[in-house]
């Protein structure tokens, strides 16, 4: 409310219901009412959405000095001095009045409605409304219900048209599909004629509508609301971090809804959000381990099928292989790719595993597809709230919409309600496009001379933009708080020049702070947890933290290992003797398919840990079943640093676990002790041991602070928020009441407690056993000189003694080779909390591109939010949404060629050819292409080469003619 | 009272062949007006205008001089727009002015412009008005190539654009804040209140003048002959001359143009130089005053003034200057049938009550002339009248009771709820035993 910005923040005095209250100038008298314990009924009031007063159920006598009149309470702004009566004969009978005409006609058909036991409708009914009905009429039809997208029905005979939805779409999602047609008693929601309700935030129209008049594909008819069980959760289908409440029934996940926290998302969620939890209830969940038949007579790995195989024999192999793997000489004998999907105490465990127990420091959250860790880790950070109230924002990221939906809501509600200014600079035009002061295009490759052309006005740099947009771009930038929105904008090419344009910002402007734009998952969690090349938990170097780490873990790997390009590149020249996958399928996710298919037929031991047998799990040697979102607890952490908490809603499928008590019980087998034994004995030696996370205690997560989440790192929240709005049953229906207002942990937990043990259905022994029950079962563990001696995994000492023999090891020599338990709760003696990584752009020094080919294009690559990764391609509600492979091209490169849109072309580049379906777009600049990445069938990914700046490719017609582009 | 004298001021051309033609209208002083007016300046103009105490025509009747005064100061562009979507069952007054004297209004909508230094003007004209459309848009054309409009008009320096916009059939579009939107490109719904007033926020959320037809074409003969000649006619209340939209059964019906104040609802009806009396000599039943909207008045209130200022205080509205009368042969029942069945169809469908309830109360009254009443539907039909608008309905003193004055309350965002319960609430007030007739007997006395 702009009226709520008043210079002077002074309360005032209103009479309701007879008792004076004080109230914010400004504040509706619907929400000051609610504030101080009255609750005024209403179905068009929403507090994250203009007032519009259609419904009139919230009508009371309002008395502003012209005497008692009734009045709509969700449009009347206090006065000092007003009375408000919302118990007066005249304002129930004229609430009764309301009610009873909603319900004329009402089908009433509540017993099949998903909505009946969460109705707003009924509920109100109950508690406002009329005892019986008078209406002996027909009541109005429409067909029932009708589909407006491929994921929401609508139920015209139940709408009472409050415009929420139809708002929601306008104002909310700038997606204004829906509308109301035709007038009077026959207004009706629907659709333009031929043109869905497509949109990627279509589901929040379900949960706002205040009946059941909007339903959800996947969800209508699966549960009756008295029979839900919820806990709170986060979602982590991208890393935005939205708070949700994830309700499931009969131990299979059916809902998720939005929670309205003031710092994230404000209660929206983006559909694949709301809808891929179809995924953790599939049917090709793993429930036990796979183990790689061994060919009759082969000695190696590999030459048989993946077949089922008990935990046991699991363990062996994996043990046998990681045996192997140390005998081999290098940093990158063994290497750990992935974990983004993990919650960070999943993370936590693995690096700690890593660089303890496995020695390595080849460890990789990201798959090539993100930045430098060093980048996201090192750079001065902004929080969501920070960017949205800037003066202006530099977007550096690929669509928003696409890969970070509810950021790209709260920017655009930034730069429509505030007034924000975007500065874009991006290969091609993006959702956000429309809604940026100025919008730069860069040729792939050129992003950091764009940007430091921009910032030191020089117009005679090598690129495209019009000199006075750069201007524009320039004075903006300078103009006051800035926030640069930084994220990779295309996976055709190498990320240095995104990092170099970053560091000319930091340069330039040293005040500018940073949202990271990584879009996987717990990304920034696994960084934060040092799943990262050189980065320990906490946001420290390897160097830095050292010392610290030692102390705590007893050793580190000597020196820095390979990111995920390196440690692919390794594993295809053979010389990554055991590859880890850490739910991550490089042949989908990796840039370049070519290089990641080689890695995995040339690493010598592959290890999947995931929830499913992905492209990459089927061909490792063992697949490990774990847990999946929903079925564990922990925390995870936003694209901010904000750590907000997982809950356990389900069980996991057969004996899947989750990834850190995987990680315990590798390390137990390996002769080692992670030293915990439970999620929150993990969270506990996080905050002890990360710098980043020292003070964020379980207990301050639990408490009613920790319900939005906390920033790590001394983040400051951008405090001067208005109040967070008063959200009600009505205004969110289906969250059930008492976990957005009490923000009770008691509910929280109601899925799975901190107390609770693991899963008893795993079949396990508990992650905690003691060592010595590992070194009885004859796990393979060396000691410290065991890598170096060349010896065979029947050499290598199944024994007590190399623990204790590592214990002598120095940490800073020969590192990677020992381990020792930490004992957990060590005391670190004399060594200093680490402090933090700062990058400030060293070795950012962008690759050169090659020269301008003028028969060829510059590939651009990037998402789309349906695609062929597996949360999508396991909800059968949003795989089919998945647009395909397209080659979307400026018409001026497209009509040389005589073909126009929908013509199949053959795009060659160095790595490779595929047939793609063209579309001339504008968006995208002359001489550049975009092909949409991981989308079903050959795709960009066969054409990027991961080793170059930028990947050039050519296209020709099917037939032969053309060829020559530009 | 008796039949004013009073000359006529803006149906001077009605009887004219070519007074909707430019020629027609400069050969009887048009145009001098405006001449006049870019002489004296805005601020004169103003005042002339607030001196005349010319009170809109279109139903509300708020003094133009004061609306035009309600403009923030210095907040611009200021937009200006005619409300020509005349919809009102019985009300057709300016539709004529629209048809033969198409000039007029431009004229006096120019001088207004330049009196509130308005930036551009729209015209709003009905949809289904295929006359008034082309007789506009041709005087329009003309104007602007006599450089009446556009850039320097008159070589006064000043310049204006005039745009004309049809509506697309929908009644409630004559509410002005729903007129704002439709003219926005939006779905025509009435805008919530507060800001009261479009002169605060109003076309494209710009301070807004919105005037009627008829009031603005009041305008060049106010500016010409000065606003005190006007306000000399009529009363102090009720200035000026107003057209009124007879219809119904009378022998005569028309449009009139009237002395307000001193004429009376009487002297509409039987004298012979407006309405000559009931058709066939029949008794008048009853009649509403001010458009369908305006609750019903009865033979004991004929001698009322036409002010509205009377009116209101006796239970209705003089509203639109539609004056419809029913004789004695009239079935109630039927009657407030027809007039609800156009109130809920043409509701808006934005808010509840006047959604549900209009269609609700449809269908009851269709029902009871279906001959499936009951009798516990007269007081259902005045309950769900009392869930739009709350408390004691207008209506005039009846069996020695005092009235109950206009307006109605609402628990609706604009007066068109109400509208729907107004011949509810008077049919059933005066002609309770029709509907009982209907009830039991399932027929009616009047067929």
């Amino acid at each position: 409310m702009a009226d709520s910005e008043q210079a002077t923040k002074e309360t005032l005095t209103v009479t309701l219901d007879g008792k004076e209250i004080e109230a914010e100038p400004g504040e509706l008298v619907i929400a000051a009412a609610e504030r101080n314990g009255v609750y005024i009924p209403r179905f068009c009031y929403h507090p994250r959405m203009r007032s519009v007063g259609m419904c009139r159920m919230c009508i009371v006598e309002i008395d502003s000095g012209r005497g008692p009149a009734l009045q709509p309470s969700c449009m009347v702004p206090v006065s000092e001095g007003m009375t408000v009566t919302t118990e007066s004969a005249l304002t129930k009978k004229a609430q009764d009045g309301v009610l009873e005409f909603l319900l004329i006609n009402h089908p009433l058909d509540c017993p099949v409605c998903d909505k009946g036991g969460e109705c707003p409708l009924q509920d109100q009914t109950l508690a406002f409304g009329p005892g019986e009905s008078r209406f002996v009429e027909e009541k109005r039809h429409f067909e029932k219900p009708i589909a407006i997208s491929e994921l929401v029905y609508l139920d015209r005979e139940r709408c009472v048209l409050c415009d929420r939805c139809t708002r929601f779409a306008k104002e909310v999602a700038g997606d204004p599909l829906i509308s109301f047609i035709d007038r009077g008693n026959h207004t009706q929601v629907n659709t333009f004629p031929d043109d869905p309700f497509s949109s990627y935030f279509s589901g929040n129209t379900v949960q706002l509508c205040p009946v059941g008049a909007l339903l959800a594909r996947p969800y209508r008819f699966r549960a009756r609301p008295w029979d839900l069980d919820q806990v709170e959760s986060t979602c982590t289908s991208c890393a935005f971090g939205c708070r949700v409440a994830l309700q499931s029934s009969a131990n299979r996940l059916v809902r998720k809804l939005g929670v309205d926290v003031d710092p994230v998302n404000w209660g929206w969620l983006c559909d694949k959000g709301r809808f891929d939890f179809e995924a953790t209830n599939s049917d090709d969940r793993l429930g036990g381990p796979l183990v790689r038949s061994r060919a009759p007579g082969a000695a190696g790995d590999g030459a048989g099928e993946l077949a089922p195989g008990t935990w046991s024999e699991a363990w062996d192999r994996v043990v046998e292989g990681i045996a192997r793997a140390r005998l081999r000489p290098g940093r990158e004998s063994i290497a750990v790719l992935g974990g983004a999907r993990l919650t960070n105490e999943d993370a936590y465990a693995w690096s700690k595993l890593a660089r303890s127990v496995l020695g390595t420091d080849s460890v990789d959250a990201q798959l090539g597809d993100g930045l430098p860790a060093e980048v996201v880790v090192g750079l001065p950070r902004a929080s969501i709230d920070a960017a949205c109230g800037a003066d202006t924002v530099l977007l550096l990221a690929p669509d928003v919409k696409e890969e970070l939906p509810v950021l790209y809501l709260r920017l655009r509600q930034a730069v429509v309600e505030r007034g924000l200014q975007v500065v874009e600079v991006s290969p091609v035009a993006t959702a956000m496009t429309p809604y940026t002061a100025v919008s730069l295009r860069y040729r792939p490759g050129e992003a950091a001379s764009v940007v430091r052309a921009v910032l030191s006005g020089d117009q005679a740099t090598g690129t495209d933009g019009p000199a006075d947009e750069r201007r524009r771009a320039g004075e903006l930038l300078r103009a006051g708080s800035l926030v640069c929105v930084l994220g990779r904008p295309s996976l055709a090419e190498s990320a240095q020049p995104v990092a170099a344009a970053a560091a000319s910002v930091l340069d330039a402007l040293p005040e500018v702070t940073f949202l990271s734009a990584l879009r996987r998952a717990n990304v920034h969690g696994a960084l934060d947890m040092g799943l990262a090349p050189g980065v320990l938990p906490g946001r420290v170097s390897l160097e830095e933290g050292r010392r610290w780490f030692a102390d705590a873990w007893g050793s580190l790997p000597s020196g820095p290992g390979l990111d995920a390009h390196g440690i692919l590149t390794g594993a295809a020249e053979g010389r990554v003797a055991c590859l880890v996958l850490l739910g991550a399928d490089p042949l989908a996710d990796f840039p370049d398919r070519s290089l990641a298919r080689r890695a995995l037929a040339g690493a010598g031991f592959v290890l999947a840990v995931d929830g499913f047998l992905t492209a990459s799990a089927r061909r490792a040697d063992v697949v490990l079943p774990a847990a999946v979102y929903g079925e564990k607890g922990g925390t995870t952490t936003n694209l901010e640093g904000r750590v907000s908490r997982l809950h356990q809603k389900i069980t996991p499928p057969g004996t899947a676990r989750t990834d850190w008590m995987i990680a315990a019980e590798l390390a137990w087998r390996l002769g080692g002790d992670l030293g915990f034994t439970s999620e929150d004995e993990v969270w506990d030696e996080i905050e002890r041991l990360a710098p980043s996370h020292h003070g964020l205690t379980r207990a301050r997560l639990a408490s009613a602070e920790g319900f939005d989440g906390l920033l790590a790192g001394g983040v400051p929240e951008a405090g001067d928020r208005d109040a967070p709005p008063t959200m009600s049953q009505a205004d969110s229906p289906g969250v059930l009441g008492a976990m957005r207002h009490t923000k009770d942990d008691s509910l929280a937990t109601t899925g799975m407690g901190h107390d609770r043990h693991p899963d008893p259905q795993s079949g396990s022994e508990p992650a905690g056993a003691p060592p010595g029950l590992a070194a009885a079962e004859g796990a393979a563990s060396a000691g410290g000189s065991g890598y170096a001696d060349g010896g065979t995994p029947q050499e290598v000492r199944g024994d007590g003694d190399a623990v204790q023999a590592s214990v002598a090891t120095e940490t800073d020599q020969g590192g990677s080779d020992a381990f020792r338990p930490s004992g957990g709760g060590a005391d670190h003696g004399s060594a200093q909390r680490p402090s933090p990584l700062r990058w400030s752009g060293g070795g950012a020094t962008a690759p050169t591109p090659p020269p301008l080919d003028r028969y060829s294009l510059r590939l651009v690559s990037a998402r789309k939010l349906y695609d062929d990764g597996t949360l999508v391609q396991r909800s059968p509600s949003l795989a089919p949404l998945a647009p395909g492979p397209r080659i979307r091209l400026n018409p001026g490169d497209l009509s040389p060629l005589g073909v126009g849109t929908g013509t199949k072309l053959q795009v060659t580049s160095g790595q490779g050819r595929v047939v793609l379906v063209a579309v001339a777009d504008a968006g995208v600049p002359q001489g550049s292409a975009l092909v949409t990445f991981n989308q079903p069938g050959p795709g960009a990914a066969d054409l990027i080469d991961s080793d170059g700046a930028v990947t050039e490719v050519r296209i020709e017609t099917l037939g032969g003619a053309g060829g020559a582009t530009s | 009272m008796a039949v004013s004298n009073a000359a006529p001021i803006i149906s001077t051309r009605f009887a004219a062949d070519d007074g909707h033609t430019l020629a027609g209208y400069e050969a009887s002083r048009g145009y001098t007006a405006l001449r006049k007016a870019l002489g004296m300046g805005p601020d004169a103009v103003l005042e002339e205008v607030k001196a005349a105490n010319l009170q809109g025509r279109g139903g509300a009747g708020f003094p133009a001089g004061a609306k035009w005064g309600f403009l923030p100061k210095d907040v611009f562009p200021r937009y200006f727009v005619v409300n020509g979507d005349e919809s009102e069952p019985g009300t057709c007054k300016d539709r004529p002015l629209m048809e033969h004297d198409p000039h007029q209004l431009l004229e006096g909508l120019l001088i207004s412009c330049f009196a509130v230094r308005a930036a551009q003007a729209f015209v709003y004209v009905r949809g289904e008005m295929a006359l008034a459309q082309e007789r506009l848009a041709t005087a329009l054309n003309e104007a602007y190539a006599a450089g009446y409009v556009g850039r320097d008009i008159m070589g006064s320096g000043w310049s204006i654009d005039v745009v004309l916009h049809w509506g697309a059939g929908a009644y409630i579009v004559g509410e002005e804040t729903a007129l704002i939107e439709s003219l926005e490109g939006q779905r025509g719904m009435p805008r919530l209140k507060p800001p009261y007033f479009p002169a605060a926020k109003g076309l494209y959320l710009q301070p807004t003048v919105v005037n009627n037809v008829e009031t603005l074409s009041n305008i060049p003969w106010i500016v010409l002959q000065g606003g005190a000649a006007f306000a000399a006619l009529g009363t102090e209340k009720a200035a000026g001359t107003r057209l009124f939209a007879l219809s119904g059964h009378v022998r005569r019906p028309g449009v009139y143009e009237v002395e307000m104040g001193t004429t009376t609802f009487r002297d509409l009806v039987e004298a012979p130089v407006y309405g000559g009396g009931i058709r066939h000599g029949n008794g008048l039943k009853a009649f509403i005053p001010g458009g369908a909207s305006a609750p019903w008045l009865y033979p004991e209130q004929l001698d009322l003034a036409l002010d509205a200022s009377v009116v209101g205080p006796a239970g209705s509205m003089l509203g639109s200057g539609a004056v419809i009368v029913m004789d004695d042969t009239t079935c109630a029942v039927r009657a407030a049938w027809r007039l609800v069945k156009f109130f809920a169809h043409e509701s808006c469908g934005k808010c509840t009550p006047c959604r549900e309830g209009g269609a609700w109360l449809e269908k009851i009254l269709r029902r009871i002339i279906d001959g499936h009443g009951r009798e516990e539907d007269i007081e259902l039909l005045l309950d769900v009248g009392d869930n739009i608008s709350p408390g004691p309905f207008p209506h005039p003193p009846l069996d020695g009771q005092p009235g109950v004055p206009f307006p109605f309350k609402q628990t609706t965002i604009c007066p068109l709820g109400p509208s729907t319960v107004s011949p509810i609430h008077s049919s059933i007030l005066r002609f309770r035993d029709e509907y009982l007739i209907h009830i039991k007997e399932g027929g009616c006395r009047h067929d």
